[in-house]
């Protein structure tokens, strides 16, 4: 099978569900009206409300919404042949993703942009609310951990990408101050930091940095994690104009670059998939299939991390509601192509069936270490340039996703801790620096909980990442769903998908309970015991909701 | 070149656009607040802070004081702290 099959296919695809599917969503289901006032004019204040050009909106919902989970999630499930994973993320952007994330921005939209929290909250019951809150502050403590961890792994692995992934830091600062401070037109700056980003590359292959084990007892990988969360700690408390704006900027363009090339070279050297089909020699320590293919691959097929995105920004500067359509659904659409790229650089970036097995000889090894080095092959059979350069330049993109995810995380983290602290009269828990030292310590807790000392095992946290995400996306159906029954519209497009990821993050969740109790892995098994019971009470919010509804129908129908 | 000119200007909207709109709110707030700071450096002696730089900023007072009511709103006081400044 050649990878150029893969790509055309499945861009194909995915492209013929936003052209037919969404257009038949948003026209009997979701019902845009072009006339529909949104908030981004009703409310309009030029702070947070104001109406925008449905390019640049897209472009900001993608690479917000697109990160190091649609590499890391896709790369690690081609465990079980390219074929399952190939078709869970062509299936779930038109069918799933989509939906989902057209859906959280138009539902937002429909309630003056209200986040999709205090609309569970309203649609659905108070109690529920709660829940999500809980969700959203595992999933971030889950994120913030499982990046930590792969990034320190690829700073072992590609020791040349150390010097340009934190060059990216002080460029980012560059630019914001150049921007932000002396005013100086963005197209400068932006020429200038990406010419350094790039060239910085070079000097990252002169220079390879590695840490020395055993520094202060601790082993390299260690140090680099207990590094990154101290970094995302200080980052997470600077101003937004001075490092997350410029960060997220560069990301934009980073995100952008990268698929093109990778594309590019995929359609010029053409490489030959050489993994299985469907992997008849799955290694022991694999889970089953069923369900974990669809909590691993989260971000790429549906994640419910897109539904905070869309009813966060999105939904407030959303100029007609017609564009929710190519915002949200197109959003997906681009996450679905960086998935399916990264699924290609897995299974077609290896030169023979024994070395892309010698890769996935254990659950978990795959990753973004599986992408950069089949990624790096294509590219540098494709483009021309050497492997060094290219393994080097696709950790950096991978590092940067994964960086700024920590940088954000933390800070919404402690958003969340400063509000548990007002909420229930904590005083010392609104202290900005006390709430990210305990966002930080919960963070660092779960890395080495789940990795041990040297905090090598943490990937072990994906699948429980990839259940939360996939709880969180069946709140945000189950909330547009319950909104489409009170409307009297079909709810079986969002229902379905929603019941299949919750009873599959379900169905995983008691999975692990066994594998984590029987490999000691406590400070997992706490974790996934919360998860489960956060499943089940999710299924019963979701049917004493619909119970209610249909109650009330039935009620006026008689009347 | 007429042209080409226009779609490079379009494209430094749009460019500048991307940089902008998802942070917009959240750098009004931070705007916001060092323009807080500095009415407290400007009005702070006023309420009994010492200011070694009252001499200048005593200047700034008549410039400020449209956003006088709205900064000591935003700190908290319903009403203006200022005997001698009362706005509401």
């Amino acid at each position: 099978m050649q990878a150029i099959f893969l790509a055309i296919i499945g861009l194909s695809s995915i492209f013929i569900g936003y052209r037919f599917y969404s257009k038949f969503i948003a026209e009997k289901i979701y019902q845009l009206d072009p006339n529909f006032e949104t908030p981004a004019h009703s409310m309009r204040d030029d702070v947070d409300y104001v109406p925008t050009n449905r390019v640049v909106l897209w472009g900001h919902h993608f690479t917000a919404v697109a990160g190091a989970a649609p590499i890391i999630g896709p790369a690690i499930a081609v465990i079980w042949g390219w074929l399952p994973a190939f078709l869970w993320v062509t299936i779930g952007t038109m069918f799933f993703a989509g939906v989902h994330d057209f859906g959280a921005v138009w539902a937002s939209v429909r309630n003056r942009a209200k986040s999709v929290g205090s609309l569970t909250g309203d649609v659905v019951s108070p109690r529920a609310r709660n829940l999500f809150m809980v969700v959203v502050f595992f999933l971030l403590m889950m994120v913030n951990a499982v990046f930590g961890v792969a990034i320190s792994t690829e700073f072992q692995a590609t020791p040349s990408s150390v010097i340009p992934a934190w060059t990216a830091v002080v460029v980012a600062i560059g630019i914001g101050i150049l921007i932000y401070r002396m005013h100086i037109p963005i197209l400068w700056p932006t020429v200038a930091g990406t010419i350094i980003l790039y060239a910085v590359i070079y000097l990252g292959e002169l220079v390879p940095i590695s840490l020395a084990d055993g520094t202060l007892g601790l082993p390299a990988g260690a140090q680099w994690i207990i590094i990154l969360f101290v970094y995302a700690g200080i980052a997470s408390l600077l101003p937004v104009w001075l490092l997350l704006q410029p960060r997220d900027y560069i990301n934009g363009i980073q995100l952008f670059v990268g698929l093109g090339l990778l594309y590019g070279a995929v359609m010029i050297a053409n490489p030959t998939v050489v993994a299985p089909t469907i992997n008849p020699n799955v290694p022991a320590s694999a889970p089953p299939i069923i369900p974990l293919l669809f909590v691993t691959i989260a971000c790429g097929a549906i994640s419910g991390f897109h539904g905070l995105v869309g009813s966060g920004t999105t939904s407030k500067q959303l100029n007609k509601e017609t564009d929710a359509r190519f915002v949200g659904y197109l959003g997906s659409v681009g996450e679905g192509a960086l998935a399916l790229v990264a699924i290609i650089a897995a299974t077609a970036g290896f030169a023979s069936l024994g070395e892309w097995e010698e890769m996935y000889s254990e659950f978990g090894n795959g990753g973004v270490g599986a992408f950069v080095s089949g990624g790096a092959t294509i590219v540098s059979r494709g483009v021309g340039i050497s492997y060094e350069f290219a393994a080097t330049l696709l950790t950096v993109m991978a590092v940067l996703f994964a960086g700024t995810t920590m940088d954000a995380g933390v800070r919404l983290q402690r958003y969340i801790i400063q509000e548990w602290g007002s909420i229930y009269n904590i005083p010392v828990l609104q202290n900005g620096y006390v709430a990210t030292l305990a966002a930080v310590t919960s963070c660092l807790i779960l890395a080495f909980g789940a990795g041990g000392p040297s905090g090598e095992g943490g990937m072990l946290i994906w699948p429980l990442f990839g259940t939360t995400n996939q709880l969180l996306a069946g709140l945000t159906l189950l909330v547009i769903s319950v909104m489409l029954v009170k409307l009297g519209r079909p709810a079986r497009y969002t229902l379905i998908p929603m019941i299949f990821i919750t009873g599959m993050a379900l169905a995983a969740a008691l999975l692990q309970l066994s594998t984590l109790y029987s490999a000691g892995r406590w400070a997992l098994l706490g974790i996934d015991v919360v998860i489960v019971l956060l499943a089940i009470f999710t299924g019963l919010e979701a049917t004493s909701a619909f119970m209610r509804e249909r109650k009330a129908s039935t009620a006026g129908a008689n009347a | 070149m007429d042209k080409i000119c226009t779609y490079f200007g379009r494209f430094k909207e749009l460019l500048e656009e991307f940089y902008v709109s998802p942070y917009r709110g959240a750098v009004a707030r931070a705007r916001r607040d060092e323009d807080d700071l500095f009415m407290l450096f400007v009005f702070g002696e006023l309420m009994g802070v010492p200011n070694p730089a009252t001499y200048y900023t005593l200047e700034l007072q008549p410039l400020l004081l449209e956003r006088f009511h709205d900064w000591h709103r935003r700190q908290g006081f319903e009403h203006s702290p200022l005997d001698g400044f009362r706005c509401c």
